[in-house]
C-alpha cells in the first residue's frame, strides 16, 4: 500500500526526519487558510496523487502570494494529471498539500528498499536529486551510494558516513545527514515499509537536511501491526474493480486484451495470460481466484472479468488440486446461474476429479460453455471465439 | 533417491491442531509421509490424529527425533514458529503460511541460516518426494516416480508442469514449491546442485516468475555448474510493470524483474527455455531424448 506525501511526511516527523512545514487542503479557501497558518512568504502548491512526475506535469506550483495559493490550488484540485507514472489516462487531483517555501542549496537523492538478493533493507543516496534514480542507475551508476544494513545489527553511523562521503559532504554537515538518515531508517524498519523515496532531499543554506519530498509504499502483509498506516489507504488511488476484487478475496488486475482470465493460483494465472498471448490472442485480466474456487467467487470473478466492456470471452483454467475439480464444475453451473454470463466462456478443468467435472459440464448443456482438454486447447478455443471464430 | 526427504523423513508439524493442519497433516499421513508428531503450545500431552502434541518444538524433537517441520501457523506468528523451530535444532522447515510480515521473515531467515537450518516457502505449497514424502498442501496424486526434479515459486503451476511430465510418460523424483514472496528459503541457487547431485534425477523443471533475480542467479550456476538438462518456464511475460502479480513478489520494479530478461539469461545459459506453458511436458521429453 501508498501513502501520499503528506502522509508520510506526518510519519517522518514523528520519527525527527525533519520536513518543511505544511498542510493538506481539499478546496481552495481550506489551502489558503493552511497557507495563512504557515509562518512564510513563499508557498508551494502540490498536488497529492500516487505518482512520481508531478512537478513536470504541472502538479507542484510555487506560489509568491495568499491569493496565487487560492487560484493555484483552485486550478489544481480536480484536474487531470498525467505523468510518466500515472499511465496516459491520468490521475485526478482531490487533495493539494500547502507548504512553506524552503531555501535550497542543493538536492540529493536518498531512498530505502529491500534488497531481494541480499535479504536486507538498503539505502541508497546520491548527489543527482530531483533526477529519477532508475534514471541516474542506468547513466550514471557511479553517481549512486549503496549501503545494505544487516537488521541484527541495525543503521550504525559507519552506513551514515559511507553515504555521507559518498555524497562528498563535508565534515560540518556530516552530523546532521547522520541523525537525519537513522531517523529514517527507523521510519522504514519500525513500520514494515516497502520503500522510501525522498527526492530531493535538501540541505538549506543553513546546512540543515530536510525531506522536501516523501514517498512511502508498505508492506501489505503487515499492515494489521499499523493501524494508524492502514487508516491512510486512499481508495481514489486504486482502481476500483481491483479493489472489488481485493475485498472478496479475489486477486485482480486489468488489462487491455479481449479474452477474460478466471484462474487458479498465481503463478497459472500469470502463465495462463501468457499463454493467450502465444496464441495470438491479448488477455483481458490477472485474476486469481485463490485456493477455494468455489460458487460465490466464481460467481464474483464472472462479474468482475465482465464489468470490463472489452472482454469477447473468458478462459476459466483450474488446475484441481485438493480443490476436486467436480465441485468447481458445479460452482461454475451455480455461478452462471446467479451472473448472466454473456460472452462464450472456455473452461478448462483438469487435476484431481477432472474426468467427473468434464462429465458435470457436459451434462449441463449450457451453450455458452465450450470445455477444453487441457491448457492449449483452452487458449486456443478462447482466443478463436474472442476473434470470432468458431 | 531424492533430494532433501523421502521415506524415512520423520517430520513434525507447527500448528498441528489448527483448521489447516489437522487438514494437511492428515492427508500427508495418507500418503505415507511420516509425521511423528506436532507442535501447539498449551496443548502438550494431547493426542491429535494419532500422534504426540508437544508444547515446544524442543520437546517435540527429543522426543520423537524429528528433524523436519511442516509450518500452518497464522502469518502473525510464523517468524517465531520458525525460529522455535532453528532453536530446537530442526534441519529443515517447510513454511506454508501465507500472509507472513516481509521483515519478520528477514529476521527468522537470517536466523535459521545462524543455527544452519534450511528453509522452503514461506507462501508456497511445500515439497514432495514422490510416492515417499508429502509435506505440503499439493495433491499427492499428480506426482507420479520419475526422473525430473521440479523447482517452481507457483503452487498451481506445479501441479500443471508435473502432471505434463506425467502425461508424457515420465515423472518426479522431488517437487519443490520455493514461494512467492520477496524473501523465501531454499530456491534455485541451492536446489539445482541438490538434484545435479542426485542419482535419480536426470533433468530438472523450473518454474520462475517475474521479480526478484533468483532466476538471473540460478541462470549463472547453470551455465557454471549443472550438466543435466535444465527447462525453465517463466510466468509473467504479459504482466504490466509496477503491478503486483498475486504474489507478493511478483512485480516488475522499474525495469527489473522482467520476464524477458530472465528468459534471456536462461537461455544464455543452455537452458531449454520454453515460451508457452503448454510445453513443459514436451519439452522434457526432447531434452531426455538429446541426452541419450
Amino acid at each position: 500500500m501508498n501513502i501520499h506525501e503528506y502522509q508520510a511526511k506526518e510519519v517522518f516527523r514523528k520519527y525527527g526526519v525533519p520536513t518543511p512545514e505544511g498542510g493538506v487542503a481539499f478546496s481552495s479557501e481550506e489551502a489558503r487558510r493552511v497557507a495563512e497558518d504557515l509562518d512564510s512568504g513563499l508557498w508551494v502548491v502540490k498536488a497529492q496523487i500516487h505518482a512520481g512526475g508531478r512537478g513536470k506535469a504541472g502538479g507542484v506550483k510555487l506560489a509568491k502570494s495568499l491569493d496565487e495559493v487560492e487560484e493555484i490550488a483552485g486550478e489544481m484540485l480536480g484536474m487531470t494529471l498525467v505523468t510518466h507514472q500515472t499511465g496516459p489516462e491520468g490521475k485526478v487531483v482531490k487533495k493539494v498539500y500547502i507548504e512553506e517555501g524552503a531555501d535550497i542549496k542543493a538536492e540529493y537523492y536518498l531512498g530505502m528498499v529491500l534488497d531481494r538478493a541480499l535479504e536486507m533493507p538498503v539505502m541508497m543516496a546520491s548527489t543527482e536529486g530531483g533526477m529519477e534514480i532508475e534514471e541516474v542507475a542506468a547513466k550514471t551508476p557511479e553517481k549512486i551510494v549503496k549501503v545494505a544494513i544487516d537488521p541484527t545489527i541495525g543503521f550504525k553511523p559507519f552506513h551514515a558516513r559511507k553515504l555521507a562521503f559518498g555524497l562528498g559532504l563535508g565534515k560540518s554537515e556530516q552530523k546532521d545527514f547522520i541523525k537525519f538518515a537513522s531517523a529514517l531508517y527507523n521510519v522504514y524498519m519500525e513500520n514494515d515499509a516497502e520503500m522510501i523515496e525522498i527526492n530531493p532531499l535538501i540541505k538549506t543554506g543553513e546546512g540543515r537536511f530536510i525531506a522536501l519530498d516523501a514517498k512511502m509504499g508498505f508492506d501489505d502483509n503487515a499492515l494489521y501491526k499499523h493501524h494508524e498506516i492502514a487508516e491512510m489507504r486512499d481508495l481514489d488511488e486504486e482502481e476500483p474493480t481491483e479493489a472489488e476484487a481485493k475485498r472478496h478475496g479475489l486477486s485482480y488486475i486489468k488489462l487491455d486484451g479481449n479474452v477474460g482470465c478466471m484462474v487458479n493460483g498465481a503463478g497459472l494465472a500469470m502463465a495462463t495470460m501468457d499463454i493467450i498471448k502465444h496464441e495470438g490472442g491479448e488477455p483481458a485480466n490477472f485474476l486469481d481466484v485463490g485456493g477455494a474456487a468455489n460458487p460465490d467467487t466464481v460467481a464474483k470473478g464472472f462479474e468482475i472479468i465482465l464489468s470490463d466492456k472489452n472482454v469477447k470471452s473468458i478462459f476459466v483454467n483450474i488446475f484441481g488440486g485438493i480443490v476436486r475439480c467436480d465441485r468447481v464444475a458445479n460452482g461454475i453451473l451455480e455461478a452462471t446461474k446467479r451472473v448472466e454470463v454473456s460472452v462464450p466462456v472456455v473452461v478448462r478443468l483438469d487435476g484431481t476429479n477432472a474426468v467427473e467435472a468434464a462429465e458435470i459440464l457436459r451434462n449441463a448443456n449450457i451453450k455458452n460453455i465450450i470445455p477444453a482438454t487441457d491448457l492449449e486447447d483452452g487458449a486456443k478455443k478462447a482466443v478463436a471465439v474472442a476473434k470470432g471464430e468458431k | 533417491m531424492s533430494i532433501l526427504v523421502n521415506k524415512d523423513t520423520k517430520a513434525i508439524v507447527q500448528g498441528f491442531t489448527g483448521k489447516e493442519g489437522t487438514f494437511h497433516a492428515e492427508q500427508c499421513m495418507a500418503y505415507g509421509t511420516n509425521i511423528v508428531g506436532g507442535v501447539t503450545p498449551n496443548k502438550g500431552g494431547m493426542t491429535h490424529l494419532g500422534k504426540p502434541v508437544f508444547n515446544t518444538v524442543e520437546e517435540a524433537v527429543k522426543a520423537t527425533g524429528a528433524t523436519v517441520s511442516m509450518i500452518f501457523v497464522p502469518p502473525a506468528f510464523v517468524a517465531d514458529a520458525v525460529m522455535e523451530a532453528a532453536d530446537a535444532g530442526i534441519e529443515l522447515a517447510v513454511i506454508i503460511t501465507e500472509g507472513a510480515p516481509v521483515k519478520d521473515m528477514m529476521y527468522a531467515k537470517h536466523y535459521a541460516q545462524k543455527t544452519g537450518m534450511m528453509t522452503i516457502g514461506p507462501n508456497c505449497p511445500g515439497i514432495i518426494t514422490a510416492e515417499e514424502c508429502k509435506l505440503g498442501i499439493m495433491p499427492g496424486n499428480i506426482f507420479k516416480k520419475g526422473n525430473v526434479g521440479l523447482i517452481s515459486k507457483s503452487g498451481t503451476l506445479t501441479y500443471e508442469a508435473s502432471n505434463q511430465v506425467v502425461k508424457a510418460g515420465f515423472g518426479i523424483t522431488t517437487a519443490i514449491g520455493i514461494g512467492g514472496d520477496p524473501i523465501i528459503g531454499l530456491s534455485y541457487k541451492q536446489l539445482l546442485p541438490m538434484f545435479e547431485a542426485d542419482p535419480e534425477t536426470e533433468a530438472i523443471v523450473m518454474i520462475g516468475e517475474i521479480g526478484g533475480d533468483l532466476e538471473i542467479q540460478a541462470a549463472k550456476l547453470i551455465k557454471e555448474k549443472i550438466t543435466k538438462p535444465v527447462i525453465a518456464f517463466i510466468a509473467g511475460q504479459t504482466a504490466p510493470k509496477g503491478k503486483r502479480m498475486g504474489h507478493a513478489g511478483a512485480i516488475i520494479s522499474g525495469s527489473k524483474g522482467t520476464a524477458a530478461e530472465k528468459m534471456e539469461a536462461l537461455k544464455e545459459a543452455g537452458a531449454y527455455v520454453v515460451e508457452s506453458p503448454a510445453d513443459i511436458g514436451a519439452t522434457v521429453v526432447k531434452a531426455l531424448s538429446n541426452r541419450k
